[in-house]
């Protein structure tokens, strides 16, 4: 089963756990300058909203990409940078629609979220659920399972 | 290795910065954050300087845990000489500043001096810069933080500042960073006010380094699921600190109308209960909660207040959310000065975050203003006509703008309780110790509180010590020396991590030695930490003699010592501090007259 990062910004706190996270599993420092997750805040921090790679099918990285530094990894879905092939011409950080490749000044090359291989650090880190690793085909089943739960509002016959 | 191994030195005066090697000698013996600023700051400043003047120095220490996996690791402390009680000030804060300092490469920055005009320092790595701040002097914190973001078009810049009470010398002003997070205490924001300086933003991209990764990683999942399962992390993520109003009030411990009384009548009007209730226009004051950096908690509360109340209905630039009640603002905007409209509390609290205040002793200096206009010492004419007794909503609203932006009887309020009331004659209505305002706890009610508030060395202060057991088992004062020292030297130990005391929740003290023995070099145990505690507290109260502060500035105002609580479990007690004191100064070595013993400092190595 191919798997997906799923976000609920309405569950996040703005911890900053999982930055840590994936810049400690793709750097081994916790640096959350280098993290391919980035939390935002808005109006005071009522609102702080998880963003990441969304791993297009249709990937404009990929496609934009001079050199194919840029792989489909097919066990994982996910757009992966090959480190030895990137040449640092930052294309596909302008293709990305989303932002989310960023180039890294101190390597010279572009990193973007990998999904770990299969086994998201960010996931694994955050503390409310905000972030979770589900079944790709079916991220939606919470959404769908909450409003078929609204079918629960019949009036009792006796009453 | 877990501390950076560099110190940042800014001297001001000559506008010269320059990174210096961290004292590793000095690191090993105090960990780090409380404990190793409280060292800075004792070999760099005279303790007998003026704190207005530019001989005091300004530190904003982190620790080792600071912006590691470790869940609360965003805790940093600002260290200074405090203007408010002439001792050691130390006061720390949460929010995402303190780790990002620490990324920019320096595990404490250290300022000197006096700038000749207003300035802020810009830290970028290793470029440091410091910039004229004349756009941004006379402005709030909110603007300040924004401006600095948008002037060097980096929106990840992490911004400690003063507001307008910093710069105009409010005695209790703090240093706010990320919007409402704040080193609220001992006037820290009044001392970078006096040296010019606006703000501290700061941007890295270095990192944290463990000593031993594979085994912290091991322990910090362990210590994130025993405190995600605990019961009191889970009451902190819901209520946030809030909740104790109620405990407080059934106890009988709730400081009420400058203490004269110790339950609140209007409590259901200003409890978290009353934070999720929609109001007679459907407005709900409580809209969620937020975590500082690292923390897997989350106490933090976000508000907004009614559009339609009468502190913001003509004022739309306050209709954003922002930081929430708190037990301890909920406390100094309400029970004591007997306030009980919840918009206005949230107001009030706007008004310290935004210009830059602490909460605590705001209050209580109003509360005490309160009494003395309801005795008649003070007059209309004199609070810029308000009518200022106690509940008056306006009044509390008003005046936390007014101090904050230096206006009319706000300049007086400035001044902290103390003085207030010593300048009016009647200094008994202080409700502090050593110049510093009481927290949200009786000393009558809670006898170890009240050993704990006289023996603080910051001044009064509830976060110092943990004895909360204790004082409920026991309504008296016997058996408080002992708990009282060890979590002294225990929550020392605590505040130089760089993590959050509030951990305590779901932690023993053996989770932050796992964690520091994993992240540092060397051997860390429970022993070796809670000596560093200790050493930290001793340090400090040696700065304080050398200050002038004396065993007579270990005490509590006659209304804590004379007149009985009149209601609650305490009902007919005094607080014991007679026979406590002496008790505990044995317990910690110290002579009758307070002074450490010769013994003692040579135990510590000091």
């Amino acid at each position: 089963m191919q798997k997906s990062l799923l976000i609920d910004a309405d569950k996040c706190t703005s911890c900053l756990q999982c930055e840590m996270a994936c810049s400690f599993e793709h750097e081994g420092s916790f640096n959350p300058a280098r993290s391919r997750i980035k939390i935002f805040e808005f109006e005071h921090g009522k609102r702080a909203v998880p963003y990441t790679c969304t791993q297009c099918a249709e990937a404009w990285c990929l496609h934009a990409c001079p050199v194919e530094a840029l792989v489909r990894n097919p066990a994982t879905g996910a757009v992966e940078v090959k480190e030895d092939v990137c040449v640092g011409c930052k294309v596909c950080t302008i293709a990305c629609p989303f932002g989310t490749v960023n180039y890294n000044p101190e390597t010279g090359k572009v990193a973007k979220c990998d999904l770990c291989g299969g086994d998201p650090k960010c996931a694994e880190a955050c503390p409310t659920d905000a972030i979770v690793y589900v079944d790709a085909a079916w991220t939606g089943l919470d959404r769908m399972k909450q409003w078929a739960a609204q079918t629960d509002n019949k009036p009792l016959a006796s009453a | 290795m877990s501390w950076q191994g560099r110190i940042l030195r800014v001297n001001l005066t000559e506008g010269r910065a320059a990174a210096e090697p961290l004292n590793m000698e000095w690191a090993n013996a105090y960990i780090g954050e409380r404990g190793l600023g409280t060292k800075y700051l004792y070999e760099n400043v005279d303790p007998e300087c003026d704190p207005m003047g530019p001989e005091n120095v300004l530190i904003f220490a982190t620790g080792p845990l600071n912006g590691t996996m470790a869940s609360t690791s965003g805790r940093y402390a600002v260290l200074c000489k405090s203007p408010l009680t002439g001792g050691i000030g130390d006061s720390n804060s949460g929010g995402k500043f303190g780790a990002y300092l620490k990324y920019a490469g320096y595990d404490l920055l250290l300022i000197e001096g006096r700038a000749a005009k207003p300035v802020y320092l810009h830290i970028d790595d290793d470029k440091v810069e410091i910039l004229p701040a004349d756009d941004i002097w006379g402005r709030g914190v909110w603007h300040t933080e924004e401006w600095i973001r948008a002037r060097h078009q980096n929106p990840q810049l992490k911004v400690a500042s003063i507001g307008e009470a910093g710069e105009n010398g409010v005695l209790y002003a703090c240093v706010v960073n990320d919007l409402h997070r704040a080193a609220g205490r001992c006037g820290v924001g009044a001392v970078m006010g006096s040296k010019n300086l606006k703000a501290v933003a700061a941007y890295g991209t270095r990192g944290v380094k463990v000593d031993d990764p594979a085994r912290f990683m091991a322990v910090v999942r362990e210590t994130h699921a025993k405190l995600q399962a605990s019961d009191g992390r889970r009451g902190l993520t819901e209520g946030g600190t809030h909740p104790m109003i109620d405990s407080m009030q059934e106890w009988g411990g709730l400081p009420t109308r400058n203490f004269r009384e110790v339950q609140f009548e209007g409590i259901d009007k200003v409890n978290p209960a009353a934070t999720t209730r929609p109001n007679r226009n459907g407005h709900v004051n409580l809209i969620t909660n937020k975590a500082c950096f690292g923390c897997t908690i989350a106490c933090g509360r976000i508000a907004h207040i009614d559009p339609e109340h009468f502190t913001i209905v003509n004022r739309p630039q306050y209709r954003h959310a922002s930081g929430g009640l708190e037990y301890e603002t909920a406390y100094a905007f309400g029970p004591v000065v007997g306030v009980d409209d919840l918009d206005a509390l949230t107001f009030a609290n706007y008004m310290m975050n935004e210009h830059g205040m602490d909460p605590i002793s705001f209050g209580v200096t109003l509360a005490a203003a309160m009494e003395l206009y309801e005795m008649g010492v003070l007059t209309r004419e004199q609070t810029d006509g308000i009518d200022l007794r106690f509940g008056s909503a306006e009044g509390l609203a008003t005046m936390a703008e007014k101090t904050g932006k230096g206006e009319g009887f706000g300049k007086e309020l400035a001044l902290g309780s103390r003085r207030l009331t010593e300048k009016y004659g009647h200094p008994e209505l202080f409700m502090g110790v050593k110049g510093q305002e009481f927290a949200g706890y009786d000393s009558r009610a809670l006898q170890g509180m009240g050993l704990g508030y006289a023996t603080s060395n910051r001044g009064a202060c509830h976060l110092k010590h943990d004895v909360f057991g204790p004082d409920m088992e026991d309504v008296s004062g016997n058996g408080k020396a002992v708990p009282v020292k060890e979590s002294q030297d225990l929550v020392s130990m605590i505040d130089s991590t760089g993590l959050c005391l509030f951990t305590t929740a779901g932690w023993g003290p053996e989770d932050f030695v796992a964690q520091l023995d994993a992240a540092l070099p060397g051997t860390w145990t429970l022993e070796r930490c809670i000596e560093a505690g200790e050493r930290t507290w001793t340090l400090e109260r040696m700065f304080n003699l050398a200050a002038g502060l004396t065993a007579a500035d270990d005490t509590l105002p006659p209304r804590m010592l004379k007149e009985p609580a009149p209601s609650g479990n305490a009902e007919g007690k005094v607080c014991e501090l007679d026979r406590m004191l002496p008790e505990y100064y044995g317990v910690r070595g110290w002579t009758e007259d307070g002074r450490p013993s010769n013994e003692t400092l040579a135990r510590l190595g000091l």
